[in-house]
């Protein structure tokens, strides 16, 4: 758990970001907290609507309205980005902090070059004249494992694949060498073979650069191949933390495990998976206590109190009375 | 790009030469110029003499063969009204018009750009509200209300800005045109507000809704991430998109402002091809009404080429020689 690279980079503490909508008020995060190391990887995992991504917007401070960051302290590198003035978001936006999003064919702006779009990304942080600039973006492009990037920065993103584009986003985001990059969801829209390749690189970057790096998912096997710890968020909480390995090995929260046993495992053939009952509640109408009450086999009287979030095992949280303790016991 | 340019030279010669059959048919259709241009007192052989001289004695395939024989040497034939060239009547009135109508295009651009801009930026704001509203008159409101309203309040009352006429002219490349001078300015500038209005409406909703639409959109998001400023991410990043769409209408619009700027030279007695052809309807000039309609044709062509053109500058996306059509 702990690193030996130092001072954690990035801390996420109690992070409230609600929305204020005309169907009533929408705790999308709610009360989120974590913590990021230099050179560490962090998986954010949930389903559609769990808040994962708009945890990741909230630390770069880019929710829009009706949303807001309502609570909490991200601390980045000492420093609460919830306090921060926009110019001082903008600074860190790109330059300290980067972002990748889902889709590669949405991101890169259509009309616009490669270059365009690679260049403005270091001028909008340093003063640099447009020759190295250009060296800079050709070099980053290189590290992404883009071949011939000298053409490649003439090119339009129609003229890419969609693996290619993302690779092009990886790298603007490489460009100023930030100390954390938030990857949401990053591979969802590739094919397996490129998702793996990026998946490859990711990892690479972040050991050889020191890089900060949170990746958000729904997939599992994405960030059981990739991150070193794991945050399991439902309804806008986090209900289990620890790391990657022995959570997914030996899940304490029953949401954690509902989850791990709807993937399709080898081990498992023919077998029909077991699925969550019933579905994700809508975050307008969160059931009173756990939220997860309505769908858990192990619910009783008790979670109709909001569970703590508490140490259950040594650097093992989970956000439940009735853990799955006597496998993890076992184990 | 050359193959593009071949392929529509010929769909334009088509539409051309469909579009003359569909006029010649109409015009004749209209009724007979002889009734209006002779007087009644005219006996029968200066009747015929006169039918013989504009070839009206001759069916009305004959006619068009006769018509389609002259039309592909440039001769148009000549008016019935005037006894001179119907191409040469129009080709001198056609400065005005393409004055006026690029007066007006350039207001209703500079103007309902960065408006529409602003109302898709701030959709909420007092501003945008009142700019939306403001376009639904631009819309609504009849263009010979607003020409006469103009004249009534900047000519009449205040007398800041003359009524009728286009003023002082100055010869430019050897034709007339008045864009050169103070007074022409000052002519200009009434009538050309007054073209401009609707398509000021028209822009500024366009561009409000791009606006609005690519905002929400994952590039904007990513440009923001960049750190960028919101001043590069609106006018480098938004608004070339915007004006992908922009460009085509407006590009359409001009033929149409063009075509239809009757009423507003009606009202502010501007001498442009509008008037012309109001003046030949009336009298059933048929020569003139013909090559008034073929080169108003010809205009809608060349536009459309020209915006297919900027649409491929404007969008790497699009390719010249991959367009079907």
């Amino acid at each position: 758990m702990t690193a030996a690279n130092g001072a954690p980079t990035l801390v996420v503490d109690g992070l409230q970001t609600h929305f204020h909508t005309r169907a009533g008020l929408l705790k999308a995060v709610d009360g989120v907290s974590f913590t990021v190391e230099k050179g560490r990887i962090l998986g954010l995992v949930g389903e559609s609507g769990s808040g994962k991504s708009v945890t990741g917007f909230s630390i770069i401070g880019l929710v829009d309205p009706p949303g807001r960051v309502v609570g909490g302290r991200i601390l980045f590198n000492g420093e609460d980005l919830a306090q921060a003035s926009e110019s001082r978001l903008r600074d860190l936006r790109g330059n300290r902090i980067a972002m990748i999003f889902q889709d590669p064919m949405m991101t890169l702006n259509p009309v616009l070059r490669i270059d365009t779009q690679m260049v403005e990304a270091l001028q909008a942080h340093q003063k640099m004249d447009r020759a190295t600039a250009l060296a800079r973006a050709r070099d980053a492009l290189g590290q992404v494992g883009i071949p011939s990037p000298d053409e490649r920065l003439k090119s339009y993103p129609h003229q890419f694949s969609g693996g290619m584009r993302q690779r092009v986003a990886i790298a603007i985001a490489l460009l100023n060498r930030p100390d954390v990059i938030i990857a949401d969801e990053p591979t969802t829209a590739l094919d397996v073979t490129i998702q793996a390749q990026i998946l490859f690189e990711a990892q690479k970057l972040c050991r050889e650069v020191g890089t900060a790096l949170i990746w958000i998912t729904h997939d599992l096997s994405v960030v059981a191949g990739l991150a070193d710890e794991i945050c399991v968020m439902y309804a806008g909480k986090v209900v289990e933390q620890g790391a990657v390995d022995r959570v997914l090995d030996h899940p304490l929260h029953p949401y954690t495990r509902g989850l791990i046993g709807s993937v399709p495992s080898r081990n498992r053939r023919g077998q029909p998976l077991t699925q969550i009952p019933g579905m994700a509640p809508s975050p307008l109408a969160l059931p009173a206590g756990c939220s997860f009450r309505p769908r858990c086999p192990r619910a009783d009287e008790g979670c109709k109190v909001p569970p703590p979030m508490a140490e259950l095992a040594p650097g093992r949280y989970a956000r439940c009375i009735h853990p799955h303790l006597e496998e993890a016991a076992a184990a | 790009m050359t193959v593009f340019l071949i392929r529509r030279l010929m769909q334009a010669v088509v539409v051309l030469f469909v579009m003359s059959l569909i006029v010649f048919i109409g015009v004749y259709a209209i009724g007979n110029p002889i009734d209006i241009l002779i007087s009644p007192e005219a006996d029968q052989i200066e009747r015929e003499r006169a039918i013989e001289a504009l070839g009206l004695h001759l069916p009305m395939w004959e006619q068009y063969l006769v018509f389609l024989q002259r039309a592909v040497t440039g001769d148009l034939g000549r008016s019935f009204a005037f006894s001179t060239p119907a191409l040469e009547l129009i080709v001198e009135r056609m400065p005005a018009t393409l004055e006026l109508a690029i007066a007006a295009m350039g207001i209703s651009i500079l103007v309902g750009i960065p408006l529409g801009m602003w109302a898709g930026f701030r959709p909420e704001s007092l501003a945008g509200r009142a700019i939306m509203a403001g376009s639904i008159l631009g819309f609504s409101l009849p263009t010979f209300w607003v020409g006469l309203m103009l004249i009534m309040v900047f000519a009449v009352h205040l007398g800041w800005l003359p009524s009728t006429g286009r003023g002082e002219t100055v010869e430019f490349l050897g034709l007339q045109v008045s864009i050169f001078t103070l007074d022409g300015w000052s002519h200009l500038l009434l009538p050309a507000f007054n073209l401009a209005l609707f398509k000021m409406a028209l822009v500024i909703r366009l561009t409000r809704a791009g606006m609005r639409e690519n905002l929400l959109m994952d590039y904007v998001k990513f440009a923001r991430a960049k750190g960028l400023s919101t001043g590069r991410v609106i006018f480098v990043h938004v608004m070339k998109n915007i004006m992908i769409p922009v460009v085509t209408i407006l590009g359409l619009e001009l033929g149409s402002v063009i075509a239809f700027a009757v009423v507003t030279e009606t009202i502010f007695a501007w001498p442009g091809m509008g008037k012309l052809i109001i003046d030949s309807i009336n009298q059933l000039d048929r020569p003139v009404i013909v090559a008034y309609l073929l080169i108003t044709v010809s205009m809608f062509i060349i536009i459309n080429l020209v915006v297919d053109i900027l649409y491929s500058v404007l969008d790497p996306r699009v390719r010249l020689k991959e367009m079907k059509s």
